[in-house]
């Protein structure tokens, strides 16, 4: 569990002040955000999992530079998406690799996947391992644009200021492409969650399932 | 006036997020009650976001905590 915050301050004091094994207890909370907001990036266990011991061993040597007015864990997060940006940049730069193109302002289509015949996903079916299977695919297939947003969203749940200063952009673009982002990923979920849903038993039937 | 599906598709996010302004969201809670297709799409998008941020739909690696730790030891020790 997370320290409280003053708790957490004078972790980082103590370990400034020359205690410096302190910094495992003090990352320890954050060890799973780190690790996945550059997962989700990089689509890639062993470069996630390099990046996350960059980004910890660069937030040890910084840690001087750490304000107290924003939250360590959005500090953290910064470091991290940083990192998770700088290897994407590689990767593109990289010849034989191709990546989603990413385009801002394409008025695409992101407009819902309409279901008619079907209602509410049973808990059941969020049991499954093939739907979190599926889920995680399909974000980590979203351009890298809405899929930063979505994970320190909805995946570290972030609030809307933490993730506009993580990443650098306004509330209004966070919006924005949280609002794409989450449409598509109900786009592309949407077939995955009506295979596993027993199929309607007419209009009546649903009150009685 | 009646409010279009493609309006309530437009702030199915704002909608989740609770950040809609008053008349806004009582347009569109009028609205979910007679829309079943605009109900099955907020329902499906609430329900995604929770799958999401559940833990058993991104896991860290076998041993990931251990070779964090390892490494930062190392650093540390030669700081």
């Amino acid at each position: 569990m997370a320290a409280t915050k003053e708790e957490e301050k004078e972790l980082i004091a103590r370990v400034l002040g020359g205690e410096t094994d302190l910094f495992h207890e003090l990352i320890r909370p954050y060890e799973r955000m780190v690790y996945l907001s550059i997962f989700a990036m990089l689509r890639n266990e062993t470069d996630a999992e390099d990046g996350a011991q960059e980004v910890m061993i660069n937030a040890f040597r910084h840690l001087k530079s750490f304000r107290g007015d924003a939250k360590f864990s959005t500090w953290l997060v910064t470091i991290a998406m940083n990192e998770a940006r700088q290897r994407l940049r590689k990767a593109k730069a990289a010849p034989q690799e191709s990546l989603d193109e990413e385009k801002e302002d394409r008025e695409g289509d992101f407009t819902p996947a309409v279901l008619t015949d079907w209602r509410e996903i049973p808990s059941e079916a969020l049991e499954k391992k093939e739907i979190r299977e599926k889920l995680r695919a399909a974000v980590e297939e979203l351009p890298p644009l809405y899929k930063e947003v979505l994970v320190l969203r909805d995946l570290e749940e972030l609030n809307q200021e933490e993730t506009a200063s993580a990443l650098g952009i306004n509330i209004t673009l966070v919006k924005v492409r949280l609002h794409r982002a989450r449409m598509m990923l109900q786009k592309k979920m949407a077939p995955y969650f009506k295979s596993v849903t027993p199929s309607p038993k007419g209009f009546f039937g649903r009150a009685f399932q | 006036m009646k409010l279009q599906c493609k309006h309530v598709w437009e702030n199915v996010s704002e909608y989740i997020d609770q950040q809609l302004d008053a008349q806004t969201l009582k347009e569109i809670e009028k609205h979910l009650e007679n829309c079943e297709v605009c109900s099955a799409i907020l329902d499906s998008t609430r329900n995604i976001l929770i799958l999401t941020a559940d833990n058993r739909t991104f896991e860290l690696p076998v041993g990931y905590s251990q070779r964090l730790h390892n490494r930062i030891a190392e650093t540390i020790g030669k700081h």
